[in-house]
């Protein structure tokens, strides 16, 4: 393949979303970087988050980084490492304030700083009571993040490669030499030769049939990664957000809840005061799903379907902070300026207006707090001895530092990404700065190139989107909110045959070149079998329920056995390995997690 | 229901000019949107359809087309939008955005879009040091609210390729360029607002628009795009902010 372009950077950073332009500002400074993404930097998923970035900033109320990093911990079920928590809890206040700097219009206090609003399991370590701590523009503060991140790297002359997709990884022994891309427009791929390498493309919730994950969000990273020798960390814990919109899994931030709105069933009742007494509503995401599916499965969702109210409405939300006490109350207007994306969603899609009536939720699929396993500074880790691949880096989504653990808290996302992507772009910038580039091998494309050939050319009869169904389906119904060694079991076989179907069978219909996303989106179908798998293989291993991996035949946490992370390495074809690494604790010890 | 559509069909590859195809699609919930009958037409019918799409709830500006006429987004488009009430049957006719070089049926080339953007210094602009605190740069909540709506915009061109100024001209930086001005323009904070106002102060910029209003109506981010653009004239006008 002679006709193959090559480029030549010092970095090159996979994914346009928070974590990757936050990085390409920061690594930009002192290297000469590419970034390249499958999407428009503005259309990544980054901007789908509504509800706030995380930061101790104690504008509203007392807080602290402490309190932060406590809850953090709580939140993962102990899963965390300690030490890689302290550093983003810590570098939030800075980094939060250095995005106002960039211009990111937050909402503002009558004092003219940062509003904050409470948000999901963070609280008061003294009182135990809710904590404002989510920095917020309206319910947009995602869009406002990518927003501002890209008009910085305009005004820095950041290199972007728009509409490429990056389909491999050219590892040679344990060096990096850059990445393989197709040119969506053209079809040609493009070969991106560098010292350095860093994904931070995102999910893979669309392994799920309900999820709040953009149809872009397939995981092509992390199973990059995965197919070139890099283990995934912690896979079987993939959080469920509890309030998506019913049916079509869109999410409802919990910003709704922080501002005072409630959950309801179909008796009317708030019951989330029996789950979690103190916070109620606002106890972590992982509690509050299991409190629906439990709802659901004792006949009280609404109607006796599979779902429940979330409530809004004022006169709601003013009765219940009368009875506890709280002086806050609101009506329509304040609905309109702190939730506008909400209530135009369940306008548009359900045609219900949240300042009059309740919105129909259920836990959606929304978050991988496993991944691509990596240090503080986004260097990618080979194996649970913490061996670092030289040149490689990974952030956001993609990656498992690991901060969320078993769960992760609201906020902590968006965090995670300005935070990690930070400190990996000025990681990698020094990396480069003390390292040759080092030559590309021959054919360093030939084997993704043959990969996309079959795919092209498959005759089998078997339409990718029958796959990507049957996938979504056993995915939903097996390893989901409540598990079984029963259940996953059945994903396991379920998908050994899906896949094995995929490598055989598979045909599409567009033969072109140009802008020929059947081929690609069936390329991506093979990255989300893969990490479906992975998820699948991973949590059946783990006979303990914590934090997002709950076995009704497991009902307990075992510390004694297992506090520790998942590592998953592929082996050959459809083989996979499994090895465990300790978790890093710190000042807070394991205890029962009680909201 | 079943839903009949016609889309504008262009591959480069094969095709000389632009044709449409013609679809059938069974047991349609009206809920759903026009992005999910796209993609289950071409997921089960045709994979050779071709658009562009990513969240598929009216965030990510991906899947901005004209249906039935009128710019959209896929997404935030219900077929029950779209049939008389009561009906069993719907037509639906989609097209790619007009002004911009068709690619491959519903995909447009966007480079011109987000070079005209770009012109703009879509960024913030403040170089003095910030507080010596180490925290944010305060702003009243009336200094904020004051560029609320225009930090709305997704940057989706259902403004832009709605202008029937930008039809007759390419030069004009369009609708969406002057919504980024505008939010930097209006803020407080920002320091560069004369650099702006050149740009869209020039003869491609806000005096092309001609206060048609389709930009407003096409905006799924329902951002009132013909006022912002009033002000940003209005600065020019009485050079006051």
């Amino acid at each position: 393949m002679s006709n193959i372009k090559t480029h030549t950077f010092d970095a090159v950073i996979v994914g346009a979303g928070g974590a990757g332009l936050m990085a390409a500002l920061y690594a930009g400074k002192e290297a000469n970087v590419a970034v390249i993404s499958k999407l428009y930097p503005t259309r990544s998923h980054t901007g789908a988050a509504q509800g706030g970035v995380g930061a101790a900033l104690a504008n509203v109320d007392e807080d602290s980084w402490e309190w932060h990093a406590y809850d953090t911990v709580k939140g993962s079920d102990y899963l965390a490492d300690q030490d890689s928590v302290d550093v983003m809890c810590k570098d939030a206040i800075p980094t939060i304030i250095e995005l106002e700097h960039m211009g990111l219009p937050f909402d503002r206090l009558e004092n003219g700083r940062i509003s904050q609003r409470r948000f999901g399991g963070h609280t008061n370590k003294e009182t135990g009571k809710p904590v404002h701590r989510a920095c917020h523009a309206a319910d947009r503060t995602g869009h406002m993040i990518l927003q501002t991140l890209y008009q910085q790297c305009i005004k820095n002359d950041v290199n972007f490669f728009d509409e490429f997709h990056v389909v491999d990884l050219i590892r040679v022994d344990d060096t990096v030499r850059g990445v393989v891309a197709i040119e969506i427009a053209t079809g040609d791929f493009h070969i991106f030769h560098s010292k350095a390498v860093m994904f931070a493309t995102g999910g893979w919730g669309r392994c799920w049939k309900v999820t709040s994950n953009a149809h872009s969000l397939t995981g092509d990273g992390a199973a990059i990664c995965l197919r070139r020798g890099i283990p995934m960390e912690d896979m079987e814990f993939f959080q469920f957000h509890p309030t998506g919109i019913y049916r079509l899994g869109v999410l409802i931030t919990e910003g709704v809840r922080g501002e005072g709105g409630v959950l309801i069933n179909n008796e009317g009742e708030r019951f989330m005061e029996k789950y979690a007494p103190n916070i109620k509503d606002l106890a972590s995401r992982d509690v509050v799903s299991r409190a629906i599916y439990l709802e659901v499965a004792a006949g009280r969702g609404i109607n006796g379907q599979d779902y429940v109210y979330l409530d809004i409405r004022p006169e709601t939300v003013n009765y219940y902070n009368e009875k506890e006490g709280d002086p806050t109350r609101i009506d329509r207007a304040y609905i309109e300026s702190k939730l506008p994306d909400i209530a135009d969603f369940t306008r548009t899609y359900l045609g219900v207006d949240p300042v009059t009536e309740p919105m129909p939720v259920q836990p959606t699929a929304h978050y991988a707090m496993g991944g691509i396993p990596t240090d503080v500074d986004g260097r990618v880790f080979l194996d649970t001895e913490n061996t670092v691949l030289p040149g490689l880096y990974a952030a956001g989504e993609a990656a498992c530092v690991s901060v969320h653990g078993a769960n992760r808290l609201g906020t902590n996302s968006l965090l995670d990404l300005v935070v990690f992507g930070k400190r990996a772009g000025v990681d990698m910038a020094n990396y480069c700065q003390e390292t040759e580039l080092l030559p590309l091998p021959d054919n360093a494309a030939d084997e993704v190139i043959a990969e996309f050939d079959r795919i092209r050319n498959g005759s089998g009869g078997v339409k990718p989107i029958d796959l990507r169904k049957q996938m979504q389906l056993t995915m939903t119904k097996n390893v989901s909110v409540f598990r079984t060694e029963e259940m996953m079991a059945e994903a396991v076989a379920d998908l050994k045959e899906i896949r094995e179907q995929y490598a055989r069978n598979v045909q599409i219909d567009d033969k072109g070149k140009q802008f020929n996303t059947d081929l690609l989106e069936a390329w991506e179908l093979g990255c989300l079998l893969e990490l479906a798998e992975v998820t699948a293989v991973s949590a059946l291993a783990r006979p303990e329920s914590r934090g997002a991996h709950a076995r009704d035949d497991y009902p307990k946490r075992d510390d004694a056995e297992w506090l520790k992370h998942t590592f998953c390495f592929k082996e050959d074809e459809g083989k996979y390995r499994l090895e465990y690494k300790p978790v890093t604790l710190g000042r807070y010890e394991p205890k029962e997690r009680v909201y | 229901m079943q839903v009949h559509m016609r889309i504008r069909r262009f591959n480069p590859e094969k095709d000389e000019k632009p044709y449409w195809g013609e679809y059938t699609l069974d047991d349609v919930d009206p809920n759903e949107s026009v992005l999910d009958l796209l993609r289950r037409l071409k997921g089960e019918q045709d994979g050779t359809l071709t658009l562009r799409s990513s969240c598929a709830h009216g965030i990510c500006g991906s899947d901005a087309m004209r249906i039935n006429g009128v710019n959209m987004l896929a997404c935030k488009t219900l077929v029950s939008r779209l049939g008389k009430e009561g009906s069993s049957e719907v037509k639906i006719r989609i097209e790619p955005i007009l002004g911009l070089k068709v690619q491959k049926d519903l995909v447009v080339d966007m480079e011109p879009f987000f070079d005209h953007y770009k012109s703009v210094m879509p960024y913030f602009v403040n170089d003095s040091p910030p507080p010596a605190d180490g925290r944010e740069r305060l702003q009243s909540i009336e200094d904020r609210a004051r560029f609320d709506d225009t930090t709305k915009c997704i940057l989706c061109a259902a403004c832009t390729t709605s202008c029937p100024s930008f039809w007759a001209n390419e030069k004009y930086v369009g609708p969406a360029a002057i919504v980024q001005a505008h939010r930097f323009i209006f803020d407080s904070r920002d320091q560069a607002p004369e650099e702006r106002l050149e740009v869209v102060g020039d003869s491609f910029g806000v005096w092309r628009c001609r206060t048609i209003f389709n930009c407003t109506s096409a905006c799924p981010r329902e951002i009132e795009v013909t006022r912002a653009i009033a002000e940003v004239k209005e600065v020019l006008a009485t050079g006051k902010i």
